[in-house]
């Protein structure tokens, strides 16, 4: 698969984008974190670097322009604040609008955002756009006065033999050095071996500069910034009265800088014959615009360093990665079966042994798609920056579990809901500064996006610290709508449950952002279609909070296989409680009605083999399982239970969509289909039995 | 098969009048009670022999069970039921029809139940028919158009309709 290369540009530039949009929204709460400035200057670099590399060069020049202005904040010139990390993030956001859709935007937007920006920062950065776009350095172009200008440099690099493996263009960096003056370069290959050992991909050779140019120290350093940490580089002022260029017998200047550039090229010549031509020809060509890569590559790895390296996979490889081993998986189930079935102690070992490797490529493989929330709650710092902008409500914005790790699938549509969840907290849930001074909290509201793990589930939790939910309200408008008779009685929890019907709203006016009823119910349908539950806890005066409970991953569960006739189902073992046997006593205590005492509760039940018609007698000692889906519970009469399961689920055929019982399917030892049973779904079930016949005894 | 597929619009389906230019469509002759029809190779994937099926509860009548092919767990379809014709047991010609339809733009994997496969052959429009009375049962929108195969009526059936 070839990937278009300015798709990859667009991938990158999208993920540094999305740093950069993190960094800047951390530098507004510590403005004087040099790191973060940094690593926002890098970001920009790059973008600007590989922009004008792949012919975005709106891009390149805006974002140099950008680039410029920030970089006299990371020389400490200026210090960074609030207005300016506002309007780097609108300029953030014009560049992204510049990459995805150029046309939709104008020109003038970018202007203004430069404008504002050198504005803030005092004037100083007035870039000169015609010398933008691609070279490198340049962007140091700032006079500096840290260290008294000296006649020239001494630089000497040697560069981690791995160096070439990381796209790092050595003879790149070298031309990026004679852009700021006449240069000699002398190569060392004294640590180059014989060609019989020579590994054409290790950068053996290291270098010497003698650099002729009034340029400071950092511009230097700049050069290599990318690479810094994978080289050692010493910069050495050159004596000012010392002869120049004392270690080469010349003397003309404008000669020196094409003597400068032949000796690269000797050095080069020098490395071309020592390394198989492949490796140094394929690196002529790119060495024009080599420096972008370099520093993309260079930026990955830093990125990557906390973490260790990381590797850019499509979605969709993954997806195949994981078909491919649900597919060992059951084969691997069917090979156990017979084995087992037979005698053959050699085959009985191989079995187990292949057993034991599948669940271990299966965790590793449902390893490889857990991605950390981090990624996702990283999205909402902006959005509570803007909201909380808009409302002129100061908040707090907190984030715990960030290492938490979810199915990547998951986590993408965890999105949206968590989008109304916050905005519902921020809008209805905070109150106004002015309210929130009348009572004894500090003024600025607080919102907590925490996730952690309970067993096989991960709880999502959205809290606030505002008014909490006002059960009055949500009561009179639930019986103004008509959904419960007025006075009936009724738990506060009962009634927060209206909160998730389709149109229910209690705000009292409506904003673009929330008040309109959409929303809670859309929140919850996704949950539930991704077989999670949704919690609702509130205490007035101190703030509510929503949490969220999931599965791990949506692609392999933990099920209980079941028989009813002589169909075998999957039960999610999330969903079930415990399991019990249906005594005569209980039958006879139930008499046709649907409930069933368990422990002094009742529960109501269905019988399976009602539902799904099962032919044949039912077995003599049925088994109930108990299942609940949030609070409500449901026993589920089942012929037999024959045990856990690891289930591997397909989707039903759109054909089957109209089915409601069963929520996938999947492939047992055998080798033939079983159905998942969609507990959600029968639980509504059993509960709209139980309501009938408890008004059926009624009347 | 696209040339066949425009030409045979319902229109010229219901009327059964043959389009002015010859089609030739290669299709798969598959016995169904008493009648044959004739589907697109250009939808088969595969032929396979009876394997166990799952019954699914509460799906439609002709769409009563699920198969497992090659760890694709699909729909089977008994047409017999859709076409209202009488079940019969399964005999050792039973095999069944994996063909992939287009459903309001998705591709759509199904088994399809046949009493018996007979052989890969071509169809031409010349040899369209006037859709003859075949009873109440047969919708003229599940057929695409009549053909004759060895002196024996055959039905080229609009798949997607009569799964939709």
């Amino acid at each position: 698969m070839e990937l278009d290369p300015t798709e990859t540009f667009r991938q990158e530039a999208a993920d540094l984008l999305d740093s950069l949009e993190t960094v800047l929204l951390d530098l507004g709460q510590t403005p004087q974190d040099r790191d973060l400035i940094d690593a926002a200057f890098r970001a920009l670099h790059t973008i600007k670097g590989s922009g004008a590399m792949f012919g975005f060069d709106k891009v390149a020049a805006f974002t140099h322009d950008f680039e410029t202005a920030f970089d006299l904040i990371r020389k400490g010139k200026i210090d960074a604040n609030h207005d300016i990390v506002t309007v780097s993030l609108s300029a953030r956001d014009y560049i992204r609008t510049l990459i995805e859709d150029p046309d939709s935007t104008d020109p003038i937007i970018g202007e203004a955002i430069v404008e504002e920006l050198q504005r803030l920062i005092g004037g100083g950065a007035s870039a000169s756009r015609s010398q933008a776009a691609g070279t490198e350095a340049q962007s140091a172009a700032e006079p500096e006065a840290e260290e008294p200008a000296a006649a020239g440099w001494t630089i000497e690099i040697a560069f981690e033999p791995g160096i070439l493996r990381n796209g790092t263009n050595p003879l790149a960096l070298l031309d990026d050095l004679r852009s700021l003056g006449p240069c000699v370069v002398a190569a060392d290959l004294g640590t180059v071996p014989e060609l019989g050992a020579l590994d054409p991909e290790a950068c053996l050779i290291s270098w010497a500069v003698t650099l002729e140019s009034a340029c400071n120290r950092d511009e230097i350093e700049d050069v290599f910034m990318f690479v810094r940490d994978e080289m050692k580089l010493v910069v050495t002022p050159l004596d000012a009265r010392a002869p120049k260029f004392a270690a080469l017998d010349m003397s003309m200047p404008d000669a020196v800088s094409r003597a400068g550039e032949g000796s690269t090229q000797a050095a080069m010549a020098d490395a071309a014959a020592a390394a198989p031509p492949s490796t140094t020809r394929a690196s002529l060509p790119a060495a024009a615009a080599s420096p972008a890569p370099v520093a993309e590559k260079a930026e990955l790895n830093r990125r990557g360093e906390d973490k260790g390296t990381t590797v850019r996979v499509q979605a969709e490889r993954l997806d195949e990665l994981m078909d491919r081993v649900g597919e060992l998986v059951i084969a691997q189930a069917r090979l156990s079966q017979i084995a087992h079935s037979g005698s053959d102690l050699a085959i009985k070992a191989i079995a187990e042994e292949i057993e034991r490797l599948a669940s271990g490529l299966r965790d590793s493989t449902m390893g490889v798609r857990m991605v950390p929330m981090g990624s996702l709650f990283g999205r909402f710092r902006r959005l509570v920056h803007d909201l909380s902008r808009d409302l002129g409500k100061p908040v707090d914005f907190v984030t715990v579990g960030e290492d938490t790790e979810m199915d990547k699938t998951m986590i993408e549509r965890l999105a949206d809901p968590l989008v109304h969840l916050i905005r519902n907290a921020i809008d209805h849930g905070i109150e106004s500064a002015a309210d929130r001074a009348q009572t004894a909290k500090s003024p600025t509201g607080r919102i907590e996006l925490a996730a952690r793990y309970v067993g096989a589930q991960v709880l999502v939790t959205v809290q606030d610290d505002g008014a909490g939910l006002n059960t009055a309200r949500i009561r009179a408008k639930a019986e103004e709508n008509g959904l419960i008779a007025p006075g009936a009685a009724m738990s506060e929890h009962d009634i927060h449950q209206f909160l998730f019907h389709p149109g229910f709203s209690t705000a009292k006016t409506i904003s673009a952002l929330s008040g309109r009823g959409v929303g809670m119910d859309v929140v919850k349908r996704t949950i539930e279609a991704m077989r999670g539950t949704i919690d609702l806890t509130t205490i007035p005066g101190h703030g509510s909070s929503v949490t969220l409970r999931l599965p791990l991953t949506l692609a392999i569960i933990d099920g209980l296989l079941i028989r009813v006739g002589e169909g075998r189902y999957i039960i999610p073992l999330s969903a079930v409680e415990e399991c019990i046997e249906l005594t005569a006593a209980d039958e006879a205590r139930a008499k046709g009605r649907s409930f069933l005492n368990v422990r002094g509760e009742l529960v109501p039940f269905v019988r399976l083999r009602d539902l799904f018609d099962s032919e044949g007698e039912a077995d003599p000692h049925q088994k109930v399982i108990v299942t609940s889906i949030g609070d409500t519970r449901v026993g589920l009469v089942v012929d037999q239970i024959i045990g856990s399961h690891q289930t591997v689920i397909k989707s039903l055929s759109k054909l089957h969509s109209d089915v409601t019982m069963f929520s996938g399917a999947t492939i047992l030892g055998d080798g033939s289909a079983a159905l998942i049973l969609d507990v959600a779904q029968l639980v509504t079930l059993g509960q709209s039995r139980a309501e009938s016949d408890r008004t059926s005894e009624a009347a | 098969m696209n040339q066949a597929q425009t030409q045979a619009t319902p229109r010229d389906a219901s009327s059964g009048l043959p389009p002015g230019n010859e089609t030739r469509l290669q299709v798969l002759m598959v016995g169904l009670g008493n009648e044959i029809f004739a589907i697109e190779t250009d939808m088969v994937r595969e032929i396979i022999d009876p394997v166990p099926v799952t019954r699914v509860a509460g799906a439609r009548s002709f769409l009563p069970a699920l198969i497992n092919v090659r760890g694709n767990v699909i729909p089977l379809a008994d047409l017999r039921i859709r076409f209202g014709m009488q079940k019969t047991q399964a005999t050792a010609d039973t095999r069944i029809v994996v063909v992939e339809v287009e459903i309001d733009g998705d591709p759509v994997t199904l088994g399809l139940l046949a009493d018996k496969v007979f052989e890969v052959t071509e169809v031409s429009s010349r040899q369209m028919q006037q859709t003859p009375r075949l009873g109440a049962h047969w919708k003229p929108e599940f057929i695409r158009f009549i053909t004759k195969w060895n002196e024996e009526f055959v039905i080229v059936p609009e798949m997607a309709r009569i799964l939709g």
